[in-house]
């Protein structure tokens, strides 16, 4: 007789908890507690956005719409993704709507595995790509980005890991969690190497308009990358969608047909009045993202300027919301350090090691967090620091001694 | 007649809103938000030496760009509410000056805390401000009115604020987030 657990299959099982979940439940325990271990925006949906959501409800638009999406999102993404990414998508045949960036990225990876077929992926990365390559039954192989080079994934290392086998390249640039963005020079190298190697790119770029040094860059841009890329975009970050549940797959139409072959199966569609809020977010954009990106540029500075003040360096935070800051000068490993962090002075920050191989040694601070508590947070932080270098220092002495 | 006034007028809106607007310099877009911080804070959110930013922020004084530095409080909480009201005033335009001495001399009295020059029905909104109803009555009708140029005014009593300068007077809702995520 199998016990419940026995049930499992064996790729399931394998699976480890988050480290995410276990921190979670750590900080929930406690009450106040500054976070900035939280990985959405700090404001609603814009107001015009969510009218619309009311308003699809009003106006009885509560049934299916077509397995792609409904045909009107369709057309303002491909508008909107022209614009940001530099490359156009045909509404009809092109795009698929889906139910956040997160289904997009099983859809890619499910579409085009057989199992035991290789994904690459950098590390560290967002913590859902190596258990979704194993749930596709496919084989993950990370690729370590290191802290001396930004962040940014080198494409000699690509064509190394390339080199004994693999067929997809999974892409996440803005990264969460280091917030690296790729330079141009970069991206025409790691390029040439994915066409070289005859790998197909899954680029999850959901934090295209959170890039602060420039404007966005896009793999798919590059010589022969289009009709071997799967551009993933959605609208949880820029727009402040994350409930909405929103995202979207760009790329040639063999690929989102399969993709949707998969979708219309297990999904149906994405919810109608998220669809109908997302055309209106769309059709704003413009002043919805400028503002965003304004908004956590100062917090970004901001925080920046307050860690390093207290003598931790960030590495290349050109994107996203987040610094990854290296705490390997405290003598600490990062879960110690976010654990104490937490305990004595209440704030709470993600421990580099929950996002795989190369997050040792960081921890993740968001700053989509008000600027209120970022202060706040920056000056305990920045006291937690001394007293460890100073109990550091006296130890060393004695030490000496 | 009128309506096709109207419709021009929605549609020169409609198009000004449309049109993106420049980048505000950060400096500026900190102090709307939060208002006067000490040299030190504003320096850390904008990037700048503490003295780039006294230095601007004098120049901005000095061409009246920044005008001045106010809290937006909720009145009716402390119980000094007073009385508030809207009034849309006509007035005949002057030969050579058009609307702005009137307005001017208009803007001047105390009790009035925002005059503004409108497109539409009427000419100036004018927002006064007075302890009570009986106040507020006697300046519309004794001041306001009486001034040569003045030809009808158009007194609404404000009953409750739900937002001013940008700001939302309901509670906030708790925020729902998670305490960490992904």
């Amino acid at each position: 007789v199998k016990t419940a657990s026995g049930f499992l299959a064996s790729h399931v099982q394998g699976i480890p908890r988050s480290g995410i979940r276990d921190f979670f439940e750590l900080v929930q325990k406690r009450g106040d507690v500054i976070s900035l271990g939280i990985g959405e925006p700090d404001v609603s949906a814009p107001w015009a956005v969510r009218e619309a959501a009311i308003f699809a409800l009003e106006n009885g638009r509560t049934g299916y719409t077509s397995n792609l999406g409904s045909l009107k999102l369709r057309r303002e993404i491909s508008k909107y993704i022209e614009k940001i990414c530099g490359s156009s998508y045909d509404a009809e045949s092109e795009i698929l709507v889906t139910v956040g960036v997160s289904e997009a990225i099983d859809l890619a990876l499910r579409a085009v595995i057989n199992p035991g077929e290789t994904v690459l992926y950098h590390q560290p990365c967002y913590v859902s790509y190596a258990p979704s390559i194993t749930l596709a039954h496919g084989k993950g192989r990370g690729i370590p980005t290191r802290a001396e080079m930004g962040f940014r994934l080198e494409a000699e290392a690509v064509a190394q890991a390339a080199s004994e086998g693999a067929k997809v390249l999974l892409l996440n640039f803005p990264t969460n969690p280091t917030g690296a963005v790729m330079a141009g020079k970069d991206l025409d190298a790691l390029a040439k190497v994915c066409v070289e190697k005859n790998l197909l790119v899954i680029s999850d770029e959901i934090y295209a308009e959170l890039s602060y040094e420039g404007p966005h860059e896009s793999i798919v841009t590059r010589p022969g990358m289009r009709e071997r890329t799967i551009l993933l975009h959605g609208l949880s970050k820029a727009f402040a969608m994350t409930g909405f549940r929103i995202g979207y797959a760009c790329a040639p139409a063999p690929l989102i047909e399969a993709m949707m072959k998969i979708h219309q199966y297990a999904i149906l569609c994405a919810a109608t009045p998220s669809q109908e809020a997302a055309v209106e977010a769309l059709r704003g954009a413009e002043a919805t993202t400028s503002e965003a990106r304004a908004k956590y540029q100062i917090r970004r500075d901001f925080l920046r300027g307050k860690l390093e003040e207290a003598g931790l360096r960030t590495m290349n935070p050109a994107g996203a919301f987040y610094l990854f800051v290296d705490v390997r000068s405290t003598g600490m490993s990062s879960r110690d350090f976010a654990l104490r962090l937490l305990e004595e002075e209440k704030v709470a920050v993600v421990p580099g090691e929950a996002f795989g191989a190369g997050g040792e040694g960081f921890v993740r601070c968001s700053y989509a967090t008000g600027l209120d508590q970022i202060e706040v947070a920056a000056v305990r932080i920045a006291r937690f620091v001394k007293k460890l270098k100073g109990s550091q220092g006296a130890s060393s002495l004695v030490a000496a001694r | 007649v009128p309506l096709y006034g109207q419709n021009i007028s929605r549609t020169l809106v409609s198009f000004f809103l449309l049109i993106p607007r420049p980048i505000m310099d950060p400096l500026l877009q900190v102090l709307k938000e939060r208002g006067r911080s000490s040299f030190g804070e504003l320096a850390q959110l904008t990037g700048k030496t503490e003295k780039e930013v006294a230095a601007v922020m004098q120049k901005y004084e000095r061409e009246r760009v920044i005008l001045g530095y106010q809290a937006i409080l909720d009145l009716d909480k402390t119980g000094h509410g007073g009385v508030r009201a809207v009034i849309e005033v006509r007035i005949t335009p002057e030969r050579e000056g058009g609307f702005d001495r009137i307005a001017a001399r208009v803007a001047r009295y105390p009790e009035v805390v925002s005059c503004q020059l409108m497109s539409g029905g009427y000419d100036l909104l004018i927002v006064v401000e007075g302890p009570d109803l009986k106040q507020v009555a006697s300046f519309v009708s004794e001041k306001l009115s009486t001034i040569q140029g003045v030809i009808s005014t158009a007194t609404h009593f404000q009953l409750k604020t739900y937002k001013e300068a940008g700001v939302l007077f309901l509670e906030d809702e708790k925020s729902e987030r998670l305490a960490v995520s992904p």
